[in-house]
């Protein structure tokens, strides 16, 4: 039964700062293996759907649940109970997430940036997170700079380590928050090119927060358009690019496409 | 004659033994105030709902003179049934006293860290103690190494402070020696060149390792 369940379901989730709403009322499933894309204008609460997601913002209302099981909850005596550290380490096990500014660990090379956590967390040996770790920066076309440091590297190069790290903890969830948005234009295709080839090689569940409009019409299997902490509009992407239904999708998608 | 030459070489064992004790009680109470500070400071992280009573012990400290410290933990511990020597009180008081001070450096250190590193951290699942044993803490280290040498220079230039309890380090040893000997010249001369030399060394020291750190980083 579990392949009839969504892979993520954002249950009528709410976010608030204080007076400000940031989401209201989200309901969303995704599919396994399914590819998203979350578009929209800045404040429209696109960048905290995934950052609930990756448990790094708690909710104020709502639940939401990984493969059937609640991630911001846990079922005690038939209840749902907010849950603890260790139900959220064990569920969150599933997700990855990849930031806009990289976030890698300055003092560390790109290996030890990509077997830190395979080693402390899934108790990895050494030697067998070394030859993952190596496989994953081949995969991102880095083999080379394995021994550099963030700093000796591009920030295209340092994003694709980034992936490469994220990827190490084989979660079955990736979020990409706008990861192209800290680079310069002429880096921007190698990292979408990493992107494309995750989503071809594995069986990935994929989110993303994209200001990439090209990439999100031509990668994702629906696109989500967000307005005001909602879903304005969702759909395939060609309909949603196509032939938006929705006055609002109409105009932020002229206003983009213009500016690009 | 003001000084006296076969006095100075006569006396010089005597301090050079008491000078050993100094150095004991700086490196012991530093160990004591670097590792409580740490402590004091991931507390602080760790448990929120503490961090004003954190706050409060360690403005106490910061905010009573370190004699009346050592005064405490020698006279007025045994009331309670805790009885020190000498030397334990006092290196214990620099230590606990220092550590407040080093907690806030410390703190500055943590504050530096950018919030994508906690990130990065909570999304590759790492425990809390395994992102402050391998990601914070060794970033916040280095920066702040220059304003911990600092403190133990300064916690070295307090020891004298142990004499009051007659702990017989140099500065206690040099009042024994004068008040025997009715000279004073020599054995406070004396104590005074030791501390200005083993403070330019360890400043010395300080730097060499924060030119290292500087180095390291800068890859």
């Amino acid at each position: 039964m579990t392949d009839q369940q969504p892979m993520v379901r954002f249950d009528n989730v709410s976010k608030r700062y204080g007076a400000l709403t940031v989401l209201d009322g989200l309901t969303l499933d995704i599919g396994r293996g399914e590819k998203v894309s979350i578009i929209g204008p800045s404040g429209s609460g696109k960048t905290t759907v995934l950052r609930m997601l990756m448990t790094l913002e708690t909710i104020n209302d709502g639940v939401i649940w990984v493969e059937g099981e609640p991630l911001t909850h846990m079922e005690r005596n038939g209840r749902l109970v907010p849950a603890d550290l260790a139900h959220i380490r064990k569920i969150r096990a599933k997700i990855g997430m990849v930031f806009q500014s990289f976030n890698l660990f300055p003092h560390m090379t790109a290996m030890q940036n990509c077997i830190e956590a395979p080693i402390t967390v899934l108790g990895m040996k050494r030697a067998e997170a070394e030859a993952r770790a190596a496989e994953l920066l081949d995969m991102v076309g880095l083999s080379q700079k394995k021994d550099h440091y963030p700093s000796q590297l591009s920030g295209g190069q340092q994003q694709r380590v980034a992936i490469a790290r994220s990827c190490a903890m084989r979660p079955k969830i990736m979020l990409f928050d706008e990861v192209t948005s800290a680079l310069d234009p002429e880096l921007v295709g190698e990292v979408l090119e990493v992107i494309r080839k995750l989503g071809r090689e594995h069986d990935l569940t994929m989110l993303m927060v994209t200001h990439q409009m090209g990439f999100a019409r031509e990668f994702s299997d629906r696109v989500c358009f967000f307005h005001a902490g909602k879903i304005c509009e969702q759909g395939p992407p060609g309909e949603l690019f196509g032939a938006p239904k929705n006055e609002r999708t109409r105009q932020f998608l002229n206003a983009v496409l213009e500016a690009g | 004659m003001i000084w006296d030459w076969n006095f100075t070489f006569e006396i010089l064992p005597k301090l050079a033994g008491a000078a050993l004790v100094t150095i004991e009680a700086t490196l012991l109470g530093f160990a004591i105030a670097a590792t409580l500070g740490l402590l004091v400071a991931v507390a602080r992280i760790a448990f929120p709902r503490s961090a004003w009573g954190i706050s409060v012990v360690v403005e106490l400290v910061r905010s009573t003179p370190l004699l009346i410290q050592i005064f405490f933990l020698y006279f007025v511990f045994p009331k309670f049934g805790v009885m020190l020597d000498a030397f334990t009180a006092g290196v214990l008081a620099i230590g606990v006293h220092y550590a407040a001070y080093c907690s806030e450096v410390y703190r500055a250190g943590f504050d530096n860290i950018p919030r994508g590193q906690w990130e990065a951290s909570i999304a590759l699942n790492l425990s809390s103690w395994t992102t402050l044993r391998d990601i914070i803490v060794p970033q916040a280290i280095p920066p702040i190494v220059p304003a911990l040498g600092n403190y133990l220079v300064a916690l070295f230039k307090e020891t004298p402070l142990l004499s009051a309890i007659a702990v017989l380090e140099l500065m206690q040893t040099a009042k024994i020696i004068g008040s025997e000997t009715f000279r004073y010249t020599e054995p406070i001369t004396l104590v005074g060149l030791f501390f200005l030399a083993m403070s330019l060394v360890s400043a010395a020291l300080i730097k060499a390792l924060e030119i290292m750190l500087d180095r390291r980083m800068a890859r």
